[in-house]
């Protein structure tokens, strides 16, 4: 196996055998939290910071809880309420950060790449919480660990995810690491949401019918649809979307016997997915959210343990 | 008197002595004497560069340059003669403030400046400015540069207005509602990189529109910073038809891509886009087939922090005109040939302006550049006199350098 790499900002330095382990690891941190005291001392003395430039619970959440589970005290810096909002620049606000002697970052920001900048502005290991449409890897992680949980493997599934492709770091992150790992992506969109020069990505396939997406598929991902969306004139009509694109039980019946349904949340119901499916039999959303912490604290870990 | 000695002329290996009088050449290898002698270290003396396309942000932004810090870099990367643009604060719309800035940049005795004044009030699009009244201040060109030709008929105006007076338009095209919220080019790397793209396509549509209303209204149009295959093809065709258009391109399209902003650093995000290989390829087929009329920078200066910012919110521009010779000679002396760049960036936009060809003989104006095309140098931004300290070429070797430059008989940049 290569070189550990220092930060999660993409999957651009990671070998499939590095994932791979990063998803085993998991498992273990799966059963840390099933345990009663759902606390081990491995990141104990470090002190990470979750950088939020964009607000978000879910992931904040998330992140901070695998953080502590781990022993890591947190720094939990929220943008909208800090000097950021009077104007500071994000290499000012993260070298500030880094002076508190912060061992690690966690940061969201809305611009792309700006996960890339605190790396190089900090030099401490950094975890991407989602910057821009670009990356989100720890949610593709999770994405992934939860198909190969309840699918047994990932190699040659077929995962289809529908909904704005365009605007989505989940479904770039998802489309780079799943077909590493040996599945088969499609992505389904309006065309209007569905960027072409997408198809240049390895194991990726697009198709603007939502019929054909999921014929066959082991793995069907719904997309938030945002409200926005509308008005930048990418839809003719919410009514239309639904018709063509949510996530139903009468699209489902064209996935394999046991697809699952996946949903990065938090969920638009009855927009790209019906009550129905997300609350249905097929869906994995919550295991979802519970694989989320375990896939966390095992990133934490890899990054930080025996490093920092 | 002045005299330079142990120098040479382009394509010459001979050392001379050139001497200087009042502002011209008084001639070659004179038997006179001369009050103040520079030796040239057997650099090669070419007319001073001339740029069309820069940006010197004074009046109104002058923490990232100023007349004084972007003429004296343009007199260290060579150039005697600038034409500034005009999207300052204010905007360079009022004979007053071309006067002042003329009078201003005369007292600096460092590279000329020809400023370029606003096609429409305010550069809003709307009204035209006082061309008439802008071109008596010393106005040598009409552009809303910085923003884009949005309203049609409003440039067919200024097209006609301006020809009228025998100047040129040079207009920044791109379809505003193409590009959108774009920063970087649209493609395979925007969409890896999940940044917002400006499609080739922004640029093709605008220049195909604008050649129409040239060709209509007969008057003289420039594309400025020409980035895109396709739309230089659509120059190509229309100068087979006789539409009076010209186009420039710019260094930074020639020698760098999109895949730079693999790196999320915002010195790539310029204005147009960085392109394909496959457009800087074409963009380098236009210099040799003649398509391209001439080299400008589009020198656009910013603070290091305004750069410092993430992608989305980092403004466009890069800013080198210390390095446009070096950098062509270093990349392109083995295609263009040195002749050829130094057209180029001399007569080729003198020629555009409808000035006098600079040359080296008796009588012409002492505006000329010693450039040292040997010696390799690492470029070091902390030297440069552009409030701009920062750059891509940053520790790239480059040859080429100009080490002496002289603007109206007076020593504007000496090399250390």
């Amino acid at each position: 196996m290569n070189a550990r790499p220092r930060h999660l900002l993409d999957f651009d330095d990671y070998t499939p055998e590095r994932l791979g382990a990063i998803l085993d690891n998991a498992d273990v941190m799966r059963a840390v939290l099933d345990r009663p005291v759902k606390k081990v001392p491995a990141l104990q003395g470090l002190t990470v910071c979750t950088a939020f430039f964009e607000n978000s619970t879910r992931t904040r959440t998330s992140f901070e809880l695998a953080a502590r589970r781990m022993s890591a005290d947190v720094l939990s810096f929220a943008a909208g309420s800090s000097s950021v909002s009077k104007g500071e620049s994000l290499r000012d606000t993260i070298e500030t950060l880094t002076a508190y002697k912060v061992d690690a970052f966690i940061v969201r920001h809305h611009a792309s790449g700006a996960a890339h900048l605190v790396a190089k502005y900090s030099g401490k290991p950094v975890i991407n919480a989602g910057d821009g449409r670009r990356a989100h890897p720890t949610q593709a992680l999770l994405d992934a660990y939860t198909i190969r949980r309840e699918l047994g493997s990932l190699e040659g599934k077929n995962v289809t995810i529908i909904g704005d492709v365009r605007h989505s770091r989940v479904a770039r992150s998802n489309a780079q690491l799943l077909p590493m790992l040996g599945a088969n992506v499609t992505l389904c969109g309006p065309a209007t949401l569905l960027p072409r020069d997408l198809a240049h990505l390895p194991g990726v396939k697009l198709t603007t019918n939502a019929q054909d997406a999921v014929t066959g598929a082991d793995a069907v991902m719904a997309l938030r649809l945002q409200g926005e969306r509308m008005n930048g004139g990418y839809l003719g009509s919410l009514q239309e979307y639904i018709r063509e694109y949510q996530v139903n039980d009468a699209l489902l019946a064209r996935a394999s016997d046991d697809a699952i349904v996946l949903h990065p949340g938090p969920m638009n119901r009855d927009v790209e997915i019906s009550s129905a499916a997300a609350d249905g039999p097929r869906s994995r959303i919550l295991q979802q959210v519970e694989n989320g912490q375990a896939i966390r604290m095992s990133v934490l870990y890899h990054l930080l343990v025996g490093r920092a | 008197m002045l005299k330079i000695e142990n120098v040479k002329r382009l394509g010459s290996e001979q050392l001379e002595t050139l001497f200087v009088e009042n502002g011209y050449i008084k001639g070659w290898n004179l038997n006179d004497t001369a009050e103040q002698t520079l030796d040239g270290r057997g650099g090669t003396v070419i007319p001073a560069l001339i740029e069309l396309h820069a940006h010197l942000r004074e009046p109104g932004q002058t923490e990232k340059e100023d007349l004084a810090s972007g003429l004296a870099a343009a007199a260290a990367g060579g150039y005697g003669t600038v034409v500034s643009m005009p999207n300052t604060s204010p905007v360079v719309d009022d004979p007053s403030i071309v006067r002042a800035l003329i009078e201003k940049a005369d007292g600096l005795g460092l590279a000329r400046l020809r400023p370029a004044a606003a096609l429409t009030k305010g550069q809003s699009g709307k009204e035209l400015a006082e061309l008439a009244l802008l071109k008596d201040a010393g106005a040598v060109m009409f552009t809303d540069d910085g923003r884009t030709n949005e309203d049609a008929r409003m440039l067919r105006l200024g097209l006609e207005y301006a020809h009228s007076l025998g100047l040129m338009v040079s207009v920044h095209a791109e379809d505003a509602t193409l590009r959108a919220d774009g920063v970087m080019n649209e493609g395979p790397v925007s969409e890896a990189l999940g940044l917002p793209g400006n499609p080739a396509a922004a640029e093709a549509a605008r220049v195909a529109r604008d050649i129409e209303i040239a060709a209509f209204t007969g008057a003289r149009l420039h594309v400025q910073h020409l980035s895109t295959a396709r739309a230089l093809d659509l120059v190509r065709e229309a100068k087979k038809r006789g539409v009076p258009v010209t186009c420039e391109v710019c260094p930074h399209h020639l020698t760098l891509t999109d895949e730079a902003l693999r790196s999320f650093d915002a010195l790539y995000k310029v204005a147009p886009p960085l392109r394909t290989q496959a457009d800087a390829d074409a963009l380098l087929a236009g210099l040799l087939d003649g398509t391209v009329d001439c080299l400008s920078t589009d020198h656009a200066p910013h603070t290091r922090a305004e750069k410092e910012r993430d992608l989305l919110e980092a403004p466009f521009g890069i800013a080198y005109i210390e390095l446009a010779f070096p950098l062509m000679v270093t990349r392109f002396a083995d295609t263009l040939g040195v002749e050829r760049i130094v057209n180029l960036m001399t007569s080729a936009p003198a020629r555009l302006m409808g000035w006098d060809e600079p040359n080296l003989t008796e009588g012409a104006p002492a505006d000329f550049t010693v450039v040292d095309l040997d010696t390799e140098r690492v470029v070091d931004p902390s030297t440069f006199k552009s409030k701009a300290k920062h750059t891509p070429w940053a520790g790239e070797t480059l040859r080429g350098w100009p080490t002496l430059t002289v603007v109206g008989g007076r020593v504007a940049f000496e090399r250390a």
